[in-house]
């Protein structure tokens, strides 16, 4: 017998459920923000059963907390007042003279007054964009390209340009054709984006003669250059690179942050600017979210001040560099023919191509149900490209994960060739 | 009846988690508001644990996917004697297949599209790729490509041509390693929910663009304003009726009790066509159920706390 509900039958006119009371007042901007099937899988990428390689996040678990605490408990002992206080845009004086030091390891000579700190690089990224970024502009960036800095970008609608990249980071007879190919049609990129340490995702450096000829390029073509370098001093020799912004202190505008090098969690990332720029993105910072906080800044400039924090960067970096191995090991033992890797200088990233016929992203439900997660490459490109790349990361899980991860990885795209074979798709995509 | 005490079981490691967790979030919302006590559990090595060393009066599961819905966790509460909403162990691990589910129904005259079964091991190993065209001989197209197991819209591929078979087969093996394909019935796609054996409005699903290319896929569900839900349905009133009657038919027919939606086409005839059942429906903002629910004049939380008292009735 059937019941039927009684207003199943009623003279009620259909009505529209009520799924969002805001839905039409969202500005345009906000048209773009759907749900995503590949957000709603990575919810069980971080499930312990899960091997994670999808991440980008450092081990903070090798910090002494204990020291930390300590630290902490100094800034409110000796600064209470201070820290639990508004704060200037631009930063903390103390904070900002510390990390002047922090640059000088890598050969960079600023004073502190060039600095605006930032909630972390990401907010960075935003100012920036906000500040440079009108509807339509050019952006030249690595392909691929950090994806956080596609997303703060994104917002301000540029047309991002990829430049391919290599061993030796970004391509730069590629981009010379690109900057050239701009100005015969009487454009001119705003920005050239570049990581040039250790890039995420691709995890290779820019050599030397690279750096050289991009700001050459930037010079010839009146080009900004931003150089981000969140993972510089990761390097797995030691090794210290030469900062653009050495080399060009009025063209490039430089960002750095302390999440690899302490902990993501103090949010603290840093502007290196000409002057014109730092006080207009103290107006932005301002506008945004009034000042840094004063506690993570108190605590950062003392876990500089006290803290022998290049000894944790060496620990960090070791650690990252061992786990790399690992990977690029098992790598090598589990992935099928036709899979490349450009082995990592340092950070925390290894950049993989698959075979041609593989679809990464198609790829990633049957990963996750092989409780295994990566990041498709496509998300690191504004357009096109990276349906064969992925990236993965080693900073997080440790060796033992990353290599078990790493077969279930191998025996997953073993797998799904063998299907495309199956439909006679063995050498091309689906 | 005073408070209860309940466990929302949400979460788990299928590939929907994601929105499992947003309904049992919302479902212990709401049953919290009602006085009851709740307590939300992930599936993970201690659920026993939890579940038996301090026992609710009854658990409301939230899960959707793989051991969720496929019997996995209903056998457990069984041996744990704690009553839980949804079927029985057996009858989940039957209505959670799509294969089965049509099965049963097309051997109890129960209207389901025509469909045919294909395992990724029966491409693989037996060289089943071959007969493709012979599926669509019997078939025609349009045709709908959906895992045999599993829901959220995730892995479903539309196939207008015959030449786009073959990748809507390969995009639903990533998915799980049965596909079905089905045929595919053109007109208004209706969900009818059924809560402790009453029928509720229908629900017809209307996406936004309208496009050939636009389906009622993962985006279209769970992105607020992708897709109008017209509840009660704007058909006619035979028509709606002829879909409920069949829709509890199949509820019936697949030993479901609780709580059930079933979703089905309805063609140009106004004949229902149904696709499949679902033991634990979403409950989510956008979710189906609870817009029956609401144009029966039900909010949510009375919506919840019906469905969590009916195993103890």
């Amino acid at each position: 017998m059937v019941r039927i509900s009684a207003l199943c039958r009623s003279p009620m006119e259909p009505r529209l459920a009520a799924v969002d009371p805001h839905l039409k007042r969202y500005a345009t901007r906000a048209k773009g923000m759907t749900a995503s099937e590949i957000r709603a899988l990575f919810a069980v990428a971080s499930r312990p059963e899960v091997v994670s390689l999808a991440g980008g996040m450092p081990d903070v678990s090798v910090l002494d907390f204990s020291d930390v605490a300590e630290v902490a408990a100094e800034v409110f002992r000796d600064n209470g007042a201070m820290a639990l206080q508004y704060g200037g845009g631009q930063g903390n004086e103390a904070l900002r003279e510390a990390l002047t030091t922090v640059m000088e390891a890598e050969g960079i000579h600023a004073r502190a007054d060039d600095l605006v700190v930032t909630t972390g690089g990401q907010q960075a990224l935003d100012l920036l964009a906000r500040l440079f970024i009108d509807p339509g502009d050019v952006v030249v960036a690595e392909g691929p390209s950090y994806v956080g800095a596609l997303g703060a970008f994104s917002q301000y609608e540029p047309e991002v340009v990829h430049v391919p990249m290599d061993r030796d980071g970004m391509d730069t007879d590629a981009l010379a054709d690109v900057l050239d190919d701009l100005a015969a049609r009487g454009r001119r990129a705003k920005m050239i984006y570049t990581i040039p340490n250790h890039q995420n995702p691709a995890g290779v450096s820019l050599s030397q003669p690279r750096r050289e000829r991009i700001i050459e390029l930037a010079e010839q073509h009146d080009i900004m250059v931003i150089e981000d370098n969140p993972y510089g001093m990761l390097d797995f020799k030691h090794e210290r690179r030469t900062a653009l912004v050495s080399m060009a202190p009025d063209r490039v505008i430089y960002l750095c942050s302390l999440s690899k090098m302490f902990a993501p969690g103090m949010r603290t990332g840093w502007v290196l600017a000409p002057r014109s720029v730092r006080d207009k993105l103290v107006q932005l910072k301002e506008a945004s979210d009034l000042c840094q906080s004063n506690v993570t800044q108190a605590i950062a400039e003392a876990w500089l001040r006290t803290q022998p924090w290049e000894e944790q960067v060496v620990a960090f970096t070791e650690l990252y560099r061992d786990r790399c191995d690992a990977m690029l090991d098992e790598i090598e033992s589990a992935f099928p023919v036709g899979t490349s890797v450009s082995p990592p200088t340092g950070g925390m990233f290894a950049w993989v191509r698959v075979p041609d016929q593989i679809d990464a992203g198609a790829m990633l439900p049957r990963a996750i149900n092989a409780r295994v997660a990566y990041v498709p490459g496509r998300a690191f490109y504004a357009g096109e490209g990276g349906t064969s790349e992925m990236r993965l990361n080693f900073s997080y899980a440790d060796a033992d994960r990353i290599r078990e991860g790493i077969r279930r990885l191998g025996k997953l795209i073993r797998d799904e060739m063998a299907l495309l074979e199956a439909f006679g798709r063995g050498g091309r995509r689906a | 009846m005073s408070g209860l005490r309940v466990a929302v079981i949400a979460g788990g490691l299928s590939l929907e988690r994601e929105v499992s967790l947003q309904s049992g979030t919302r479902i212990t919302g709401a049953l919290e508001g009602l006085g009851h006590d709740v307590r939300m559990l992930d599936v993970d090595p201690h659920l026993v644990d939890r579940l038996g060393d301090d026992p609710p009066d009854v658990a409301y599961l939230a899960l959707h996917g793989r051991t969720g819905e496929d019997g996995t966790v209903q056998s457990l509460l069984e041996l744990l004697g704690i009553p839980f909403t949804g079927p029985d162990a057996r009858a989940s691990s039957l209505a959670w297949d799509k294969a089965v589910t049509k099965a049963l129904w097309r051997q109890n005259d129960i209207p389901t599209p025509d469909w045919v079964s294909v395992s990724s091991e029966a491409v693989r190993d037996l060289g089943a790729a071959r007969l493709l065209p012979r599926v669509v001989d019997t078939l025609g197209v349009p045709l709908v490509v959906k895992p045999s197991q599993g829901g959220g819209s995730m892995g479903v591929g539309y196939v207008g041509s015959a030449d786009q078979l073959t990748d809507a087969l390969i995009g639903s093996f990533r998915y799980h390693g049965v596909a079905l394909i089905e045929r595919r019935v053109i007109g208004p796609e209706l969900a009818i929910s059924i809560v402790d054996g009453e029928v509720l409005p229908a629900v017809e699903i209307e996406i936004a663009g309208h496009g050939p290319d636009d389906h009622y896929d993962f985006s279209a569900r769970y992105t607020p304003g992708a897709t109008t839900l017209h509840a009660p349905a704007r058909l006619p009133a035979d028509v709606v009726d002829a879909a409920s009657t069949a829709a509890m038919a199949a509820y019936t027919d697949a030993g479901a009790r609780h709580v059930t939606r079933v979703d089905l086409m309805v063609d140009e005839d106004g004949r229902p066509w149904l696709l499949e059942l679902d033991t634990c429906p979403g409950m989510t903002e956008t979710s189906l159920l609870p817009a029956a629910a609401d144009a029966a004049g039900m909010d949510f939380a009375a919506l919840c706390d019906k469905i969590v008292h009916a195993p103890l009735a």
